[in-house]
């Protein structure tokens, strides 16, 4: 096949970047859509241009590094499809693509198609785990949770941390991500005793990123590669407005760290 | 100057030594902890359960990651499941039979004490991970549910769908995260380490490239914990990430760090096959799929071109039920890769090239259902299909054997210290637990037994045994390995030839795979010795890495790792030919049964290969730590 492609190129993130324009003959369609850009940068760096900068790492989309734009969508045309699974059969002889990096305030792009997705870390750090300090717990069997429990608490787990959530939302929301994480934790009965402090502290810290509000467009659940639903953020809203009902103390709670 | 290695395995009866052990170690006042630093180079199972259990001690934890977050490190990639002893099927397993199994897996060559110790571990594990919110697959009751996995006879993995190592991958993060949030952590995400720094004989620190702004920065601390994986990627094509390297080992070995029995890799016998040139790295069907999946090729070689619905069961070859029949199936790693590879080189190869053979799940859909079928192994299938485009609800998948696990890694004692005081090797990257093969679902559990069980008690040891002078970052020994790294990095730039990183990789991958991958003999070996050199050569001479050294340049990243890769390669090789007998993964094919099994040789071959680095140019040393089994009877792995 023979493309065109549309690169977003930016040295680095104080400097401007443009789109710039790349032929991109003689694709097979079994690549994946990464290895189309690895062909496209031995050529670039064989013609003595900089290659393409773009996070990639698993290829196996579970490692939740990659994530571009690709014609305006969050890892492309294919739905529950990481941009690394994407194969080039899901284009055309002849097609141009536009490629960019996420686009969010909370999301400050490094160089080329990577961005820095650290907030999601400080989300995480906020209050999305369960403080279990390695130990001697209780047999694992003491405690039986039910299967569809622990599948709905799998479902959210699911989450790669990529950030098309965020990509997608008009907003530039967090929502679907912390969502996803405090509806895991949230679903079993060890999340419990933290429950209502991890809602509040890790919408806290969304808010504090420069991530958006929620208005429940749905995008995030139509992009996300691994099919995380809306309900996710129900659940977060329903934690939320319990835990500020029972005004929990987030500063307390954070502070305490 | 050959090393003395001591492994330091506790007196005693094996099932006592590790409990003797803890209450012998030397502990550090809960008050003292925080005067003292570590470094824990890599975020996976073994880095981030280390750097969140030591900093939960007490200790200040520095950690350090190449991706762009803790939770993206390649341990998240592992699909089937995680062993231990638990015998929640009241099927006959035990901490003795999981030692047991690890060892005959391994074809005797492990270390037993280790190897006890981790199955013991094994089941304090699981309490962690569930107490943490790891969200493993249950039964309808609420209980845990257990899949059986190759080279056991006991149902005794542990998963969370076919993403188990996300989640516990997740689980360590999340306690990382936490301890980064209470300050005991320090997290350096897109820092790649460059060289251990050795003081006064002990590893005192680690010099790194921030990838962001290409500054080269010094590190200090009392140790410094490896957790870096393993070296798949000398393959270039391998089930590992793009990321995956050696440099963080290989550095280490350079400052005289052992490096043990390279050449132990694991093939991975269910992987998609290549499709084509531009193919950048291979695709694993997790292994739990031959719980369910029969393996066949057709019986005649004019069948291969047939679609596989018109081939008759009477026209089948499953070589691996007729080959093991009790074992079937779920014939070890080793065994089934090589396998397939005859029954490839035997010309009953499917699909392009003739390197692939099917895995069917017709009988297992018919018996249980397309839900049941869907439910376990959902997302596989899916992979499979994108990546295929073909649908294996309806048609037998394409599998062949991929690099996917290496076995060997530095040397390290019972305490997981490496040759270098104070320099602490977890998971992957050292050589301890798997001897010359890896029992599925056995990698995630080392990895996070070495730091959630093992390193938090070893490590206090070290420390509360050794004088250790203050030592900062402003120490000669930091600016002169500072130095070192600077110099390499500006050679890199400065070559400008005509070829691509990549070139030279997929040209060494080629050499390795050849000749040093399922099927090793003398001679490719011997000629594996003569090329790499070469190609390293013509690599310094002739490579081309644009950019410059500040800033994100990805291929400066990839050419130092490679020019790694391009010594270690000749390390790997040489240990293979150094090796002569067939030992699980290491199968030289001049030792083989007359029914082409692997033919050990104990008397000869029963140790440890520790090479010891004696300067570039130089032939390395080999060190040889015996292997005493006073637990198991040495006995011919059969599985049939």
């Amino acid at each position: 096949m023979h493309l065109t492609l549309h690169v977003w190129r930016q040295a680095s993130p104080d400097q401007p970047g443009r789109l710039v324009e790349y032929p991109a003959p003689d694709i097979s369609p079994d690549m994946s859509f990464l290895e189309m850009l690895d062909v496209v940068n031995e050529r670039l760096i064989e013609r003595g241009e900089e290659p393409v900068a773009f996070d990639h790492d698993c290829r196996e989309g579970i490692c939740g590094s990659c994530g571009l734009m690709i014609n305006g969508s969050a890892h492309g045309p294919m739905k529950l499809t990481t941009a690394c699974q994407l194969h080039m059969r899901s284009f055309k002889d002849g097609d141009a693509i536009w490629i960019e990096p996420w686009r969010a305030k909370a999301f400050p792009v490094v160089k080329d198609l990577v961005v820095d997705r650290s907030a999601f870390d400080r989300i995480i750090q906020a209050g999305g785990y369960i403080s279990a300090a390695t130990g001697t717990p209780q047999d694992a069997n003491a405690l039986p949770i039910p299967k569809g429990d622990a599948d709905w608490a799998m479902d959210n787990a699911a989450c790669i941390g990529c950030g098309a959530c965020v990509a997608a939302c008009p907003n530039a929301s967090a929502s679907l991500f912390t969502a996803a994480k405090v509806t895991h934790l949230g679903a079993l009965p060890q999340g419990q005793p933290e429950r209502e402090r991890r809602a509040l502290a890790m919408v806290a810290q969304m808010d504090e990123e420069g991530f958006g509000g929620c208005t429940l467009h749905g995008e995030c659940q139509e992009a996300c590669p691994k099919g995380i639903s809306i309900d996710a953020i129900m659940q977060l809203n329903r934690d939320f407005i319990r835990a500020s009902a029972t005004k929990v103390d987030v500063a307390e709670w954070t502070g305490a760290a | 100057m050959a090393l003395t290695l001591d492994a330091k395995i506790p007196a005693g009866p094996l099932a006592e030594k590790w409990d003797r052990h803890r209450f012998e170690m030397k502990l550090v006042n809960p008050a003292n902890k925080r005067k003292h630093s570590v470094i824990v180079v890599g975020s996976g199972l073994a880095g981030a359960s280390a750097a969140a259990s030591l900093s939960e001690l007490g200790y200040r934890v520095s950690c350090f990651c190449f991706q762009d977050s803790p939770r993206r490190a390649h341990s998240i990639a592992a699909q089937g499941g995680i062993n231990a002893a638990k015998n929640y099927r009241n099927d006959g397993d035990s901490v003795q039979r999981l030692f047991y199994d690890t060892v005959k897996g391994g074809d005797f060559r492990a270390r037993e004490a280790n190897v006890y110790r981790l199955a013991q571990v094994s089941v304090d594990i699981i309490d962690q991970c569930v107490a943490q919110g790891v969200p493993f697959a249950r039964e309808y009751g609420g209980l845990l549910a257990n899949r059986s996995f190759g080279g056991a006879q006991v149902s005794r993995t542990f998963y969370a769908r076919g993403q188990t190592g996300q989640q516990l991958l997740l689980g360590a993060y999340q306690a990382l995260e936490k301890e980064i949030a209470r300050g005991g952590v320090a997290m350096f995400e897109r820092h790649e380490m460059l060289d251990v720094v050795v003081v006064d004989g002990k590893a005192r620190g680690i010099i790194v490239r921030d990838l962001r702004t290409g500054e080269i920065e010094s590190h200090a601390a009392d140790a410094v914990i490896l957790a870096t994986g393993g070296y798949g990627n000398v393959y270039f094509l391998s089930t590992n990430a793009m990321g995956c390297n050696v440099t963080a080992t290989w550095r280490a070995y350079k400052k005289g760090a052992a490096f043990a029995n390279p050449c132990f890799t694991q093939i991975h016998p269910t992987c998609i096959p290549v499709s084509g040139d531009h193919q950048s790295k291979l695709t694993l069907m997790s292994e739990s799929l031959r719980n369910d999946g029969r393996v066949w090729v057709p019986k005649r070689r004019e069948d291969c071109g047939k679609e596989p619905s018109e081939i008759p069961e009477a026209d089948r070859d499953y070589y691996l039920e007729r080959k093991y029949p009790s074992f079937g199936n779920l014939s070890p790693r080793d065994i089934a890769s090589r396998a397939a590879k005859e029954a490839c080189d035997d010309g009953r190869g499917v699909g392009p090239g003739g390197r692939g053979v099917y895995l069917d799940f017709s009988d297992a859909i018919k018996r249980l259902g397309r839900q049941a079928i869907e439910e376990r192994y959902g997302n596989l299938f899916e992979m499979y299909q994108r990546i295929t485009d073909e649908d294996p609800y309806t048609r037998p998948m394409r599998i062949y054997p991929a690099v996917h696990y290496t076995m060997g890694g530095l040397w390290v004692d019972y305490n997981l210290m490496s040759s270098i005081p104070g320099l602490h090797v977890l998971g992957e990257a050292n050589f301890s637990d798997h001897g010359a093969n890896r029992l599925g679902a056995s990698a995630l559990m080392q990895g996070l037994a070495d730091g959630y069980f093992v390193i938090p008690y070893t490590i206090g040891d070290y420390i509360a045994r050794t004088p250790l002078p203050a030592v900062t970052a402003d120490h000669p020994a930091f600016a002169e390995a500072k130095a070192a790294v600077e110099s390499r990095t500006r050679t890199l730039l400065a070559v400008n030839g005509t070829r691509t990183v990549d070139s030279f990789h997929r040209e060494l991958g080629k050499i390795m795979w050849d000749k040093c991958g399922m099927a090793r003999d003398a001679a490719g070996l011997r000629q594996a010795l003569e090329e790499i050199p070469r190609l390293r050569e013509a690599f310094w001479r002739d490579v081309k890495v644009l950019g410059t050294a500040e800033g994100l340049n990805q291929s400066l990243e990839k050419a130092g790792r490679v020019a790694d890769f391009l010594e270690f390669g000749e390390l790997m090789c040489r240990d293979a030919l150094h090796r002569e007998e067939s030992c699980g993964g290491h199968f030289r094919t001049e030792y083989q049964t007359e029914d082409g099994e692997a033919k050990r040789n104990d008397e000869a071959f029963a140790y440890v290969a520790a090479w010891e680095y004696a300067g570039d140019g130089v032939d390395p040393i080999l060190n040889k730590e015996p292997l005493a089994f006073e637990n198991v009877h040495l006995s011919t792995r059969s599985y049939k």
